[in-house]
C-alpha cells in the first residue's frame, strides 16, 4: 500500500524520480487489480491516459510544467470530458461520448493532469451510497459488503483504496463529504460559485459545487488551486482574485474559534461517531483552538427543505434527457408521448425517476407556494443561522455524517431513511457554505468516521489550514482498508 | 397530505414517466413517506422572509453580444439517435 | 343583436442581436439545419445558460419607447413542457418579474387616436423548428432558431376590432423597427402575433376568450379575428358556450381550429432558473440606452402637422417606419426651397407606388433621397413640369442615372425660351384658324384646344403656364 500524496507525487516528477508514464501506468496496474472489487470506476482507457501522460512528461521535458503536471487523478462520471465516455452513472447516457469538456477538466488538463479513468457514482448525483449507479454499486474498500456513500462513491472508494491518488467529486447535498467520511479521506466542497459547474451534469443547479476528494487537506489545497476559478461560461461563477488554497496551510491554530452547534450533537448520532469527533475536539483544544457552542436552530428542517429544492431544480434539469438529440431512446414506440415516456422510464432508474416526480409535484399548480416557496424562505432562514453562528466563531466543526458505512441494500428501499446520512451535510448547500470532511477515527468495526469543517463563505483557505493542522497533529487520515 | 394513485400518474404523465399500475402502488407509498419528511417544513412560520432561489444573493453577469461559437453539428450529431440530412428525428409531431 | 369585440394581443419580436439569447451561436436566418446550434442550443448535458446584454438593452430600448416601467431587478424562469423543438424541456422566461411592466401605444384608427395599454414585455428563447414532411414519417428538428432572443410584448384587451388590432400591429411593428429592436421580417417569423379574443354583448363582463396563435402577417391577422369573432357570436346566438380554448388560424381555409382546450392546458411548473441570477439594471446604463434613443414616431408625427403643416394622415404615413420618415426628411432638408407637401406628395405618391408594385422596401430603392432631391429641385426652378418630372421619374426608376443627364439625354427640359414658345404659337395659330374664330365668338372650350395644339407641337415640354399666357396675350391683344 503506497502512502503516496499528489504533494510527494509531485515532488517526485520535479525532481526527475518518476516520469508521469510511470506514475500512470502504476495506478493503471492498481486500479486493474483493484477495481474488480470495488467497481470504483465506469471507465478507463489505458490508452487515453497514457497519451496524457506522455503529453504531461513533453512538457515537463520542455520546462512548462506546473507544479502538478504529470499527476494522474480520476474524475467521477459527472464531468463532461471529450471523448470519454460520460455516464452520470445513468443508462441514459450509457453511450454518451461527451464532444466537449467541463471547465474542471479543462482546468485539470491545462494543469497537465491525465485522467485516470471516470469514477462510479450514484445516478445523476442522486443516492448517499453510490448504490443507484446503473454499473452496479461502489463497495467500500474498508468492508466490501458496505457501501462507499455517495453520490461521489467512486472517487471516494478509489482514493481509499490508493487505486487513484486523488479525483473529482460534486457535492449537492453531501455527494463529496459523506463519501470522504464513509471511506475515511479528505474531501471539501468549496462555497458555490468558486468551482465552475460548466460540463458538470446538473443535478440541483443552485446547490451543485465540484470539489478535490484526496488523503490529505494539503492535497486538497493543491487541487482546489487548480480546479477553482471564475468561469465566464457559468453565470454563477464567482469574478474573484486568483486564491492561494496552501497559503495558510502552516498557521498555527492558537485563538480559532470552533463553533459546535448543539443540534449536530443530539439524539441520532451514533456512539461511536459522538467519541471520535469529542476526541477531534479535544485534540483541536490542544493545538490552541477555543470551543464555542453556537445554535443553528433551523438546520433540522434543512433535509425537508433540501427535498423540495433540489428534487425541483433536478425535475426541470432532466427534462433534456428525452432521447431526441442523445443518450438512451427506447427501441420500441409509436408515437411522441409514447418515444418521451418509455426512453425516460428505461433510461433512469428508480431513485432518480422518483425524485422528478417528487420535483415534478412541488412545481405543479397549486402546490408551488406551499412547498418551493416554504423551502426557499426556509433556505434564508438557514442560511441566516450560519450568519449568526459566524459571529461568535471562525469555523463550525461536527460529524459528517451520523453513522459509519451501512451495508449494501440496508437503506435501498426507504428512501426517507437514505436521505437522512445527509442530515450534517445538506444545510451547507442550501446556504452555499464551504464545508470539508477529514478522517478522524475508526469505529468498533474498524469503518473510517469523518469529521466536518464548516466555513463561512470563502472561506476555504482557513478550513484547508485547520484541517492540515490536524492531520499534521493525528494520523487517521493515513490509515487504509487492507487488501489493496 | 397524501398523494392518490391519480396523482401519481398525472405526475408521471408531467414529467414524461411511464409507470405501470404496480409501479404506480409503490411509487405512491414512497412518495408519500417523503411528503411526509417534507411536511415538517410546515410547521415553520415564514411570514416576511424573503425566498432565497440562489445560494448567493447576487445579480447576474451579462456577456457581449458576440458570435462565438462555430458550427459543430457533426459532432453533436455523432451521438444522437436518429439524425437525416442534419435534422434530429422523432416521431410524427402532429399539432 | 349588439356585439362588442375584446382584443388583446401578444407580440413576439425577435431581437436585433448577433448571438442568441443565453449563447455565443449566430441568429442569422436561413442557414444550414442544425450548424447554428451549439452546445447549449442543443441542450448538451452539463451546459449553461449565459445572458447577451444585447438582448436586454433591446428591452431597455422597448420600455423607454413606450413609457414602460423597467423593473430594475428582473428574474428569470424556466416555463416547462416537455416539446422536441424545445432542447432543455423547459423555456427560459420571465413570469413573475418581467423586464418590463405597463406602458402603452397610441395607435391611429382612421382619423382618431386611440392609445392602447401595454401589460408587460418580457425576454424570452425561441424554440427551434420541426419540419414534418420530407422525413418519411417521421418530423425532422432543427434548433437553428432556438435560443434566438425574444421580447414578447402583451398588450391589455383594449382593441374593439380586427382593424383596431392591425392598426396596433402595425404600430408596434413600426415602433420595434423605429428603435432598431426588431428587423420586423415577418415572412422569417421577426414578428409573430397571438390575438386573445372574446364577444360580449354591451355592458356585460368580458366574455370567455379564445387565442389564436402565430399571425405572422397582418392579413392574416385581421382574417383570423374576423372568423374568430363571428365564429364565436354564432355560437353563442346558437345557444352553446365559448370554452377558453387555443386556435390555429388555417390561411387556406380562412378559419380558425382548436389546437388545444384549457383542460389539456400545460402545467408549466414555472420557477426562477437557478442557473440565472436576478438581471440587475443600472441606472447608468439605462441613461446611456436613453440617450442613443431616436426621435420616437409619437413625436415626429406631432412635429410633421405643427411643423410641416401636413395632415394628420400624411403624418401618421410618414411615421409609419423609421427609414421611410428619415428619407422623408432628408428630401425635405436637402431642397433649396422648403416645401414638405411637395415632398410628402412624392415621397406618397410616385414613390410609394413603384416600391409598391416592384415590392421593394425603401432601403432597396433605386431611387435615393439625394436623388429624389435633384428632381424636385428641378421642379421648383421651373425646368420640370409635374407631368415631366414624373417621365424622368419613371427613367430614373428604370434605368437609373442622374434627374439632369436623364433630362438632357431625353431632352425631357420645359422650354424655357419663350420666343420659342411664341413661334409655335404662330404656327399653331396659322393652322387652326377655325379654331381661332371659335374663341373670338366666345368659345372658351376652343382655347383649350389650342392649348392642347402647343403642347402637342412642343411634345409637352412647354410650361403649360407659360403657353396660356402667351396664348391669351396673342388671341386677346
Amino acid at each position: 500500500m503506497s502512502q503516496t500524496t499528489i504533494k510527494q507525487l509531485a515532488d517526485r516528477l520535479a525532481s526527475g524520480k518518476t516520469s508521469s508514464v510511470e506514475l500512470c501506468q502504476d495506478y493503471l496496474a492498481r486500479i486493474q487489480a483493484g477495481n474488480p472489487k470495488l467497481n470504483a470506476f465506469i471507465t478507463v482507457d489505458a490508452e487515453r491516459t497514457l497519451a496524457e501522460a506522455r503529453a504531461a512528461d513533453a512538457r515537463r521535458a520542455a520546462n512548462n510544467a506546473g507544479p502538478l503536471t504529470g499527476v494522474p487523478i480520476a474524475h467521477k462520471d459527472i464531468f463532461c470530458a471529450e471523448g470519454w465516455l460520460t455516464t452520470c452513472g445513468s443508462k441514459m447516457l450509457a453511450n454518451f461520448v461527451s464532444p466537449y469538456d467541463a471547465h474542471v477538466i479543462g482546468q485539470f488538463k491545462a494543469a497537465g493532469m491525465p485522467c485516470l479513468g471516470k469514477t462510479n457514482m450514484d445516478e445523476f448525483a442522486m443516492g448517499s451510497s453510490t448504490e443507484t449507479s446503473y454499473y452496479g454499486p461502489t463497495r467500500n474498500p474498508w468492508d466490501s459488503a458496505r457501501v462507499p456513500g455517495g453520490s461521489s462513491g467512486g472517487s471516494a472508494a478509489a482514493v481509499a483504496a490508493r487505486i487513484t491518488p486523488a479525483a473529482t467529486g460534486t457535492d449537492t447535498g453531501g455527494s463529496i463529504r459523506q463519501p470522504a467520511a464513509l471511506c475515511g479521506i479528505t474531501g471539501l466542497k468549496p462555497t458555490y460559485g468558486v468551482v465552475s459547474r460548466y460540463g458538470m451534469i446538473a443535478f440541483a443547479s443552485s446547490l451543485d459545487q465540484g470539489g478535490p476528494m484526496a488523503t490529505t487537506a494539503e492535497d486538497c489545497a493543491l487541487l482546489l488551486n487548480v480546479m477553482a476559478g471564475f468561469d465566464a461560461r457559468d453565470s454563477t461563477s464567482l469574478e474573484r482574485e486568483k486564491e492561494d488554497y496552501t497559503r495558510d496551510l502552516a498557521r498555527p491554530l492558537a485563538g480559532l474559534r470552533i463553533g459546535l452547534p448543539k443540534e449536530f450533537f443530539g439524539a441520532g448520532l451514533s456512539g461511536d461517531t459522538a467519541i471520535a469527533v469529542e476526541a477531534a475536539i479535544e485534540q483541536f483544544k490542544k493545538l490552541g483552538a477555543v470551543i464555542v457552542e453556537v445554535s443553528l436552530p433551523n438546520s433540522g428542517l434543512s433535509v425537508a427543505a433540501y427535498y423540495v429544492i433540489a428534487p425541483a431544480e433536478a425535475s426541470s434539469n432532466l427534462s433534456r434527457f428525452d432521447g431526441v438529440r442523445y443518450g438512451y431512446r427506447t427501441p420500441d414506440y409509436g408515437d411522441l408521448t409514447e418515444m418521451y415516456e418509455k426512453s425516460r422510464a428505461e433510461g433512469f432508474g428508480a431513485e432518480v425517476k422518483r425524485r422528478i416526480m417528487i420535483g415534478t409535484y412541488v412545481l405543479s399548480h397549486g402546490y408551488y407556494d406551499a412547498y418551493y416557496l416554504q423551502a426557499q424562505k426556509l433556505r434564508r432562514l438557514i442560511a441566516q443561522d450560519f450568519a449568526a453562528a459566524y459571529r461568535q466563531c471562525d469555523v463550525i466543526l461536527g460529524p459528517t455524517a451520523p453513522t459509519t458505512a451501512f451495508k449494501l441494500g440496508e437503506k435501498a428501499d426507504d428512501p426517507v431513511e437514505m436521505y437522512l446520512s445527509d442530515i450534517y451535510t445538506i444545510a451547507v448547500n442550501l446556504a452555499g457554505l464551504p464545508g470539508m470532511s477529514l478522517p478522524c477515527g475508526l469505529d468498533g468495526q474498524g469503518l473510517p468516521i469523518g469529521l466536518q469543517l464548516i466555513g463561512d463563505y470563502f472561506s476555504e483557505a482557513r478550513m484547508l489550514n485547520v484541517a492540515h493542522q490536524y492531520q499534521l497533529a493525528t494520523d487517521w487520515h493515513q490509515r487504509t482498508p487492507g487488501g489493496f | 397530505m397524501s398523494l392518490s394513485i391519480d396523482d401519481v400518474r398525472r405526475i408521471a404523465h408531467l414529467a414524461r414517466i411511464r409507470v405501470g399500475e404496480d409501479e404506480a402502488v409503490q411509487y405512491q407509498s414512497q412518495l408519500n413517506g417523503v411528503f411526509d419528511l417534507i411536511a415538517r417544513m410546515q410547521a415553520v412560520d415564514t411570514a416576511g422572509v424573503a425566498p432565497m432561489a440562489h445560494a448567493r444573493d447576487l445579480f447576474q453577469r451579462l456577456r457581449a453580444d458576440a458570435v462565438t461559437e462555430p458550427n459543430r453539428r457533426e459532432a453533436f450529431q455523432a451521438v444522437a439517435p436518429q439524425v437525416a440530412g442534419g435534422f434530429y428525428l422523432v416521431p410524427k409531431v402532429i399539432e | 343583436m349588439q356585439w362588442e369585440t375584446v382584443i388583446g394581443l401578444e407580440v413576439h419580436t425577435q431581437l436585433t442581436t448577433k448571438s442568441k439569447i443565453f449563447s455565443g451561436a449566430s441568429t442569422a436566418f436561413g442557414a444550414e439545419p442544425n450548424s447554428q446550434a451549439c452546445g447549449i442550443d442543443v441542450a448538451l448535458p452539463g451546459v449553461l445558460p449565459v445572458l447577451n446584454r444585447g438582448a436586454v438593452e433591446c428591452a431597455i430600448r422597448f420600455g423607454l419607447a413606450i413609457g414602460g416601467k423597467l423593473n430594475r431587478v428582473n428574474v428569470f424562469d424556466r416555463k416547462n413542457y416537455f416539446y422536441p423543438d424545445l432542447p432543455k424541456g423547459y423555456q427560459i422566461s420571465q413570469f413573475e418579474t418581467p423586464i418590463v411592466e405597463g406602458g402603452a401605444l397610441t395607435i391611429q384608427v382612421g382619423d382618431r387616436e386611440k392609445t392602447i395599454r401595454l401589460t408587460r414585455a418580457h425576454l424570452e428563447e425561441d424554440a427551434g423548428k420541426s419540419l414534418h414532411e420530407g422525413f418519411h414519417g417521421m418530423t425532422g428538428i432543427d434548433l437553428n432558431r432556438a435560443g434566438t432572443p425574444l421580447l414578447e410584448i402583451v398588450s391589455e384587451p383594449d382593441m374593439g376590432s380586427a382593424t383596431e388590432a392591425v392598426a396596433y400591429a402595425k404600430a408596434l411593428h413600426g415602433l420595434v423597427t423605429w428603435i432598431g429592436t426588431c428587423d420586423g421580417n415577418m415572412q422569417e417569423g421577426s414578428f409573430r402575433c397571438d390575438a386573445n379574443v372574446s364577444v360580449r354583448r354591451p355592458g356585460e363582463p368580458l366574455g370567455t376568450r379564445r387565442e389564436i396563435k402565430n399571425l405572422n402577417s397582418f392579413r392574416f391577422l385581421e382574417q383570423a379575428i374576423n372568423y374568430e369573432v363571428r365564429w364565436q357570436i354564432g355560437e353563442i346566438e346558437d345557444g352553446r358556450a365559448i370554452q377558453q380554448a387555443t386556435v390555429l388560424f388555417d390561411s387556406d381555409s380562412g378559419e380558425t381550429r382548436m389546437m388545444r382546450t384549457k383542460e389539456d392546458a400545460h402545467d408549466y411548473r414555472y420557477f426562477p432558473d437557478p442557473d440565472l441570477l436576478p438581471v440587475k439594471l443600472d441606472e447608468d446604463w439605462i441613461e446611456q440606452v436613453r440617450a442613443t434613443m431616436p426621435e420616437l414616431p409619437q413625436a415626429r408625427r406631432a412635429r410633421y402637422q405643427t411643423e410641416f403643416g401636413l395632415s394628420a394622415y400624411d403624418a401618421g404615413a410618414l411615421t409609419g417606419s423609421h427609414v421611410l420618415s428619415d428619407y422623408f426628411e432628408a428630401v425635405v432638408a436637402s431642397l433649396p426651397k422648403a416645401d414638405p407637401k411637395l415632398v410628402a406628395n412624392w415621397v406618397m405618391g410616385e414613390l410609394s407606388a413603384a416600391l409598391n408594385k416592384a415590392e421593394l422596401g425603401l432601403a432597396e430603392s433605386p431611387i435615393t433621397a439625394i436623388m429624389l432631391t435633384k428632381l424636385l429641385g428641378r421642379i421648383q426652378d421651373g425646368t420640370l413640369s409635374g407631368k415631366l418630372a414624373k417621365q424622368v421619374f419613371e427613367v430614373m426608376w428604370t434605368e437609373g442615372g442622374e434627374p439632369d443627364a436623364i433630362i438632357a439625354a431625353k431632352g425631357l427640359k420645359q422650354m424655357s425660351d419663350s420666343g420659342e414658345v411664341e413661334r409655335i404659337i404662330d404656327e399653331v395659330l396659322a393652322a387652326n384658324a377655325k379654331s381661332v374664330e371659335e374663341f373670338r365668338a366666345g368659345k372658351d372650350k376652343a382655347f383649350n384646344a389650342l392649348v392642347g395644339q402647343v403642347m402637342k407641337a412642343t411634345k409637352g415640354k412647354a410650361n403649360p403656364a407659360q403657353v396660356n399666357d402667351l396664348l391669351r396675350a396673342k388671341l386677346t391683344g
